[in-house]
């Protein structure tokens, strides 16, 4: 089974030291597996470990406790030239086109220099790549000798995405890579990265909290609430069917660009705000916003438990919530 | 919405940026009016004027650095705004007219509490004694639905999430009861439940206190939810304006079309492709003879790229410039008809 696996991740966990002893879980006892070619959308409100956990996968991070999978290998205790090997293979394209580019580095540099680390190229076979690369991404040559400040974000995300593509790599942690976009571009970058996809066969875990553009872009979503993950599905069934009440909390708080819609439509209104995870509430996770939380769901956290082939929901009472 | 008295007229807004490349002309005429209790939205990319237009209303705009044309009229219930006198606009800001910011994590002062940011405004601009000001705070944190608010009052900004540093912007905006509010993409840097409970806030206040609200944001979803009327800009000029109906369901110009056709929507399918405007805006240095969407348009016609487009009007509220609109221009198969056609 987990051979047709590219990624599979085993009750991950990521704390963090919270001064005073306390320790800060970002990351909770996460499953997750994604098949090669697959794109796994991965939302939740900030603070909620999402990117934690793309990092975590990405070793960027080391794991507190948990197995990682890459292609069937456990990666957690790679070293040297395999752990390259792996670093190669996966590689990130980050939120913030700002900050992420060198700003005193010039744009062929920037997309070099993860072919100097682990591809043995000439300059020149380098330089052709640059060029390469650079329409892949819609942009011309000219760009290869700018720097970072002259571009707009839209074009700077499209650096991100080709340095991410130099090595060519099987996995793309993708986070938030549209957040910092403005409407018309973000449609712009999501058509690329779902084109590249087609084209290299590449797989993604898309990191967003817009759910709209992760249910567009994503072949299976998963929820995550407070360091673990309360949801998982095909895209359809999460935004078809939702069962987690925290799921339908927040397809119904997607603004939808419909005024007669808008009018008409219910919503699950959720009160207060995120609790913070150094100190979480006993039981569920949710239970303090949650609109049908009981006195069980403060005692026992529910584990996240398969309904379907391939469904997965964390909540003691998702029969009952269906039906009503 | 006739009977409604009329606060805030801007008359041909004309904003510019003396810059060392040249004068960047970041508002190019910009026309509109504001009634009592409602909302008005500006909608369009980044760099399109909007948040100089509203900045522009509260004359924050300082010279040397950026010029308000003249022939420019800004009309607060038939007050020059351009014309008041240091004395008038230290109180026509926060009292009539008031502002809440993009970046709650970056507009509040780090080294103040929360509640004395909110006093600040009632000790200027309404008089009151400490223990007065202290009071009217602690009741607008209620209004703004911050639980334990005489607690919370005496918190400092970091201690707070970004949802509830949202809901302190609001309330400092709204401390001295202003007629005008404007709302700088109020929910951009907010998560989407948030968003939702920040936006039926504004919503409840704007219903409770009459406060008319300028809505300044790209989120065409926020839009249909909460505007009344729409204004769509471009390169610094309103493009198309009317209701939020004429806007979502009769909108006549190219530039609207793709705007609503770019926003992922629940009845694609996964994975198609999304539509997407091919180029960038026009640079603002150049001045502009002709429509300014003329380069990135489908149906560019000859006359796009020599003359302005009148404003033609198409009903009391709904206006837009565009030369498809002339009795002679081709007939072209619009946003719906394409999107019936799928």
């Amino acid at each position: 089974m987990s051979e047709q696996h590219l990624i599979e991740v085993k009750n991950l966990c990521k704390y963090f030291p919270a001064g005073k002893k306390r320790t800060l879980k970002a990351v909770d006892n996460v499953s997750l597996f994604i098949r090669p070619g697959e794109t796994l959308g991965l939302v939740g409100e900030s603070g909620c470990g999402k990117t934690t956990c793309g990092r975590t996968i990405l070793k960027l991070y080391n794991q507190t406790s948990g197995q990682i999978f890459f292609e069937g290998k456990e990666i957690s205790h790679l070293k040297g030239k395999e752990l390259l090997q792996f670093k190669k293979n996966a590689q990130m394209i980050f939120q913030d086109p700002y900050s992420s580019l060198d700003p005193r580095m010039t744009i062929a540099e920037i997309i070099a220099e993860g072919m100097t680390v682990h591809m043995h190229l000439s300059d020149k076979e380098k330089q052709e790549r640059v060029s390469e690369l650079l329409a892949t991404v819609g942009l011309t040559e000219d760009y290869a000798n700018r720097f970072a400040h002259e571009l707009s974000g839209g074009q700077r995300q499209r650096i991100g995405i080709a340095r991410a593509l130099a090595v060519e790599p099987k996995f793309i942690v993708c986070d938030e890579p549209i957040s910092a976009l403005d409407v018309s571009i973000q449609a712009q970058i999501v058509n690329l990265l779902i084109k590249l996809q087609h084209d290299k066969n590449l797989t993604y875990l898309f990191i967003s909290h817009d759910l709209s553009m992760v249910r567009h872009i994503s072949d299976r979503v998963g929820i995550m609430y407070l360091g673990s993950l309360v949801e998982l599905g095909t895209s359809q069934q999460i935004f078809g069917q939702a069962l987690h009440p925290y799921t339908k909390a927040l397809i119904s708080a997607i603004p939808e660009a419909d005024p007669d819609s808008e009018k008409t439509r219910q919503r699950v209104k959720l009160e207060g705000e995120v609790p913070s995870p150094i100190n979480p509430p006993p039981g569920c996770r949710f239970r303090p916003r949650c609109p049908y939380a009981t006195e069980q769901c403060a005692q026992e956290m529910p584990a996240l438990e398969e309904v379907e082939p391939g469904r997965f929901v964390a909540c003691h009472f998702w029969r009952d919530i269906a039906k009503a | 919405m006739e009977n409604k008295e009329k606060i805030l007229e801007v008359k041909d807004l004309r904003v510019s940026f003396n810059t060392y490349a040249g004068e960047v002309r970041a508002v190019r005429g910009v026309d509109f009016d504001l009634h009592q209790g409602e909302t008005l939205c500006f909608v369009g990319e980044s760099g399109c004027g909007k948040t100089v237009t509203s900045k522009a209303i509260l004359r924050l705009l300082q010279p040397p650095f950026a010029t308000i044309k003249e022939g420019s009229q800004i009309l607060f219930r038939g007050e020059d705004v351009l014309q008041m006198d240091k004395k008038r606009l230290r109180n026509y800001r926060g009292n009539d007219v008031s502002m809440i910011f993009q970046d709650p994590m970056t507009s509040l002062n780090p080294t103040m509490t929360c509640g004395k940011q909110i006093m600040e405004s009632l000790l200027l601009h309404k008089n009151m004694t400490k223990a007065q000001a202290r009071e009217e705070a602690i009741h607008t944190l209620e209004l703004v639905k911050i639980p334990d608010a005489a607690k919370r009052m005496d918190d400092y900004p970091h201690q707070m999430s970004g949802g509830m540093r949202q809901r302190v912007m609001i309330a400092i905006a709204l401390s001295c009861s202003p007629h005008i509010l404007i709302a700088d993409e109020p929910t951009t840097a907010l998560d989407v439940t948030i968003q939702a409970q920040i936006i039926d806030l504004l919503r409840e206040l704007r219903d409770q206190l009459n406060t008319a609200i300028i809505l300044v944001t790209h989120d065409l979803g926020v839009v249909a939810n909460f505007a009344d009327r729409i204004q769509v800009m471009y390169a610094g000029q309103v493009i198309e304006r009317g209701s939020v109906r004429e806007i979502f369901y009769e909108a006549k110009h190219p530039y609207t079309w793709a705007l609503l056709s770019s926003v992922p929507t629940l009845d694609k399918s996964n994975k198609q492709e999304l539509y997407t405007l091919k180029g960038t805006p026009p640079d603002l240095i150049l001045p502009l003879e002709h429509c300014p969407f003329a380069a990135r348009c489908e149906y560019c016609m000859p006359i796009c790229k020599e003359t302005m487009p009148p404003e033609t009007v198409l009903s009391d509220t709904h206006k837009v410039s565009c030369w498809l609109q002339h009795p002679n221009a081709p007939k072209v198969q619009s946003y719906y008809d394409r999107k019936a056609a799928e």
